[in-house]
């Protein structure tokens, strides 16, 4: 039930550097009507593939189970799950740092992207601001749940109450709480923002009642009035500039939560930058877990080209290289810096009771994506899907090796534990991936998932090049192919 | 290709709104625009599906407000970020009531307030007014949302979010004739142009 790619030729190959002429952005000879059936066909359908549903209810059943276990952990307590003194954080942090580093991801390729002028984004952009979304849902469950009583985690709130209680703001937990909450709303903001044209298109070739309702109440009576359009770019170019700082500011703050700390292995100046870029290299490996599979599926390979996976295994394979340094440089200043306790740490990292822990790490994050030079697997999907996979995991057990094995060896022996996790720790990982997949598996049936006015924006206007004559309307009217061609 | 006029019997037709251009490519679009303004049209719009490049120049735009609304927003955020903290977490007026008075309390030694300790959330607070200013302030100058809009009303423009380009003249244009007006944006190579009636009661 897959919708098989229209055009009966094989897609040109984009990845090919020709000097002096841009790669097309759009391949297949998609005009503006052409891009728009494409990508609107997908929320039209009338009904469902089975593998939607199929992937829908295996979702769903994931969260049902999530819901479940969050009653039993309030109703119990935390302890039902592994964490303990010393390890006071384990699973749900860990869980935490994992779903707020995807989010980067998103935001990354909207907006600093966006500043950049890199038009390639336009096909994906929706895609991962969506994902940064979902993602930034599930990681704010973590923390609510682990404060031990989740029915006062509102006390967080800077809200006057006759306790005569504020918040503390010097705190880096607080914080926390600060640019996670800014972080969604703005994440919010910039993805409806941007889709409210797309919105629009799907109003007005809504077919039914209940279509024309629903989308017309979202696209906020949008009718692409040039005097809109101009606040509109605006209000687009300024969003981008409020969240590249944004997201930048997002993981090193959450990378305070541990650095600000005086434990061996957190007490780290390095960690708000090696953060970020473990939380692009994270979030784009996300990415292209979720995209290649829905390219294939709703046949986007025209939108979506392979120049797109290889320009993203690029920044794979670049803030991969990245996380692999600042693991030589967290090893290299734990020896140089002459403490004890750091030596012993990153020592115990690679050779203690969690050993096995740290190597996948490094496996997974800094051997896996060196696959990525050669361009045959960044071209490749099944490669460069194994890669991804690899990294997702790797990532996981980055942020548990930091926080876990830190934890667990402080200064004092006496004090040293363990953590070994609950069958409510798994569940409630799984779970997060339930709720996380049920909203997108939503997101990709019923909502726009590729940013049409804006791909529309940088697709030439004309045919360029032998393929078309320039003859004014010609093209746009019969749906002629052209050549794709310059994106500025 | 026509307008569709009863002919002779002008006082029998309904209230319009405009008159409808309807254009195949960008470029001409930027062309009619700029030709419509020469010709002193005053209430008039362009609709497209995307921004179009030089449409702003064509049509002589005014910048707008809008980095001002943003930055007035954020600079709210900036001082009101900054006041929360302070005033909560390094005053004690004994003539506030209890539950709006603020609450010193040290922790490891360290100042009620010092600056850099209250960065971050000062940081996301502004971001945070910036990016809530800027979508509203988008919104409200747009003068959206709306319901309706006399345009839905066509069928042709359903496509001004697709993949074709309008421009439309107001009949409460001072220079606005329902004919010649008309006879105009044909000549200015309109696929077609149509009247769109003002709503109805």
């Amino acid at each position: 039930m897959t919708v098989e790619s229209a055009s009966p030729a094989p897609l040109a190959d984009n990845t090919v550097e020709v000097p002096g002429r841009r790669a097309p952005l759009v391949l297949g000879g998609l005009d503006y009507a052409g891009l728009t059936e494409r990508v609107c066909a997908i929320p039209e359908r009338p009904t469902a593939p089975a593998a939607w549903w199929a992937t829908l209810a295996l979702a769903a059943a994931g969260l049902a189970g999530f819901l479940c276990l969050i009653g039993y952990l309030v109703s119990t307590g935390i302890g039902v799950w592994g964490n303990n003194q010393p390890v006071a954080w384990a699973f749900d942090i860990t869980n935490f740092v994992f779903w707020i580093g995807i989010g980067h991801a998103g935001t990354l390729i909207s907006a600093i992207l966006f500043l950049f002028r890199q038009n390639w984004r336009t096909s994906i952009n929706r895609f991962a601001e969506a994902m940064t979304i979902f993602a930034v849902m599930c990681a704010g469950i973590f923390p609510a749940i682990h404060v031990g009583r989740p029915w006062l985690a509102y006390w967080m709130a800077p809200y006057p109450n006759q306790m005569g209680m504020w918040p503390n703001f010097r705190s880096p937990l607080l914080w926390d709480v600060f640019a996670v909450s800014t972080y969604a709303l703005v994440s919010i903001m910039f993805w409806y923002v941007g889709m409210i044209p797309d919105l629009a298109t799907l109003r007005d070739r809504a077919r039914t009642r209940l279509r024309r309702i629903l989308y017309g109440l979202f696209a906020l009576g949008w009718n692409g009035s040039a005097a809109h359009w101009r606040r509109f770019e605006c209000a687009y170019l300024l969003l981008a500039g409020l969240a590249t700082p944004l997201v930048l500011s997002v993981h090193s703050v959450v990378s305070f939560d541990f650095a600000t700390s005086q434990l061996p292995g957190w007490h780290t100046t390095i960690f708000p930058p090696y953060f970020v870029a473990g939380a692009v290299f994270g979030g784009f490996a996300m990415v292209l877990t979720l995209v290649i599979p829905a390219r294939t599926f709703f046949g986007l390979q025209e939108v979506i080209t392979l120049r797109h996976i290889e320009n993203m295994n690029k920044v794979l394979l670049a803030t991969g290289c990245i996380v692999g340094y600042a693991y030589g440089v967290e090893l290299f200043i734990a020896w140089y810096s002459g403490s004890g306790f750091e030596r012993f740490a990153f020592a115990n990292r690679m050779g203690g009771p969690m050993a096995w822990a740290y190597w996948i790490m490094v496996g997974c994050n800094v051997a896996a994506p060196q696959l990525l030079w050669s361009k045959f697997c960044r071209t490749n999907l099944w490669i460069t899907l194994l890669v991804a996979m690899c990294v997702n995991v790797g990532m996981w057990f980055e942020r548990f090796v930091i926080i876990v094995s830190s934890l667990s060896r402080d200064f004092v022996p006496s004090s040293w534990g363990g953590f070994s996790p609950t069958w409510v720790d798994f569940g409630m990982l799984a779970g997060s991936f339930g709720l996380f997949f049920t909203l997108f598996m939503l997101f990709v049936r019923y909502l726009p998932i590729v940013a049409m006015a804006e791909i529309k924006h940088v697709m030439p206007a004309r045919p360029e090049g032998p393929a078309g004559p320039a003859d004014g309307g010609g093209a746009a009217r019969t749906g002629r192919p052209r050549a794709g061609g310059d994106p500025r | 290709m026509s307008v569709q006029t009863p002919a002779g019997r002008p006082e029998a037709q309904p209230a319009l709104y405009g008159l409808l251009a309807e254009f195949d490519e960008p470029a001409g679009l930027v062309q009619a625009a700029a030709a419509v303004r020469q010709k002193g049209y005053t209430r008039w719009d362009a609709h497209s599906p995307f921004p179009v490049h030089g449409l702003d120049e064509a049509m002589d735009a005014r910048r707008t407000r809008l980095p001002l609304i943003a930055l007035g927003a954020g600079l709210c955020g900036l001082i009101g970020g900054l006041k929360l903290a302070w005033y909560t977490n390094a005053t004690d007026m004994a003539f506030m009531p209890s539950f709006l008075r603020g609450y010193p309390f040290l922790i490891s030694g360290k100042p009620v307030f010092s600056l850099p300790a209250n960065i971050p959330v000062v940081f996301e607070t502004t971001v945070l007014l910036a990016a809530l200013g800027t979508v509203l302030g988008m919104l409200g100058l747009n003068r959206l949302p709306r319901l309706h809009h006399p345009l839905f009303a066509s069928a042709r423009f359903a496509r001004a979010s697709v993949d074709r380009f309008f421009i439309v003249i107001e009949a409460d244009d001072p220079r606005f004739d329902r004919r010649w007006t008309a006879e105009f944006l044909r000549s200015l190579g309109a696929a077609a142009v149509e009247e769109v009636p003002e709503d109805g009661p």
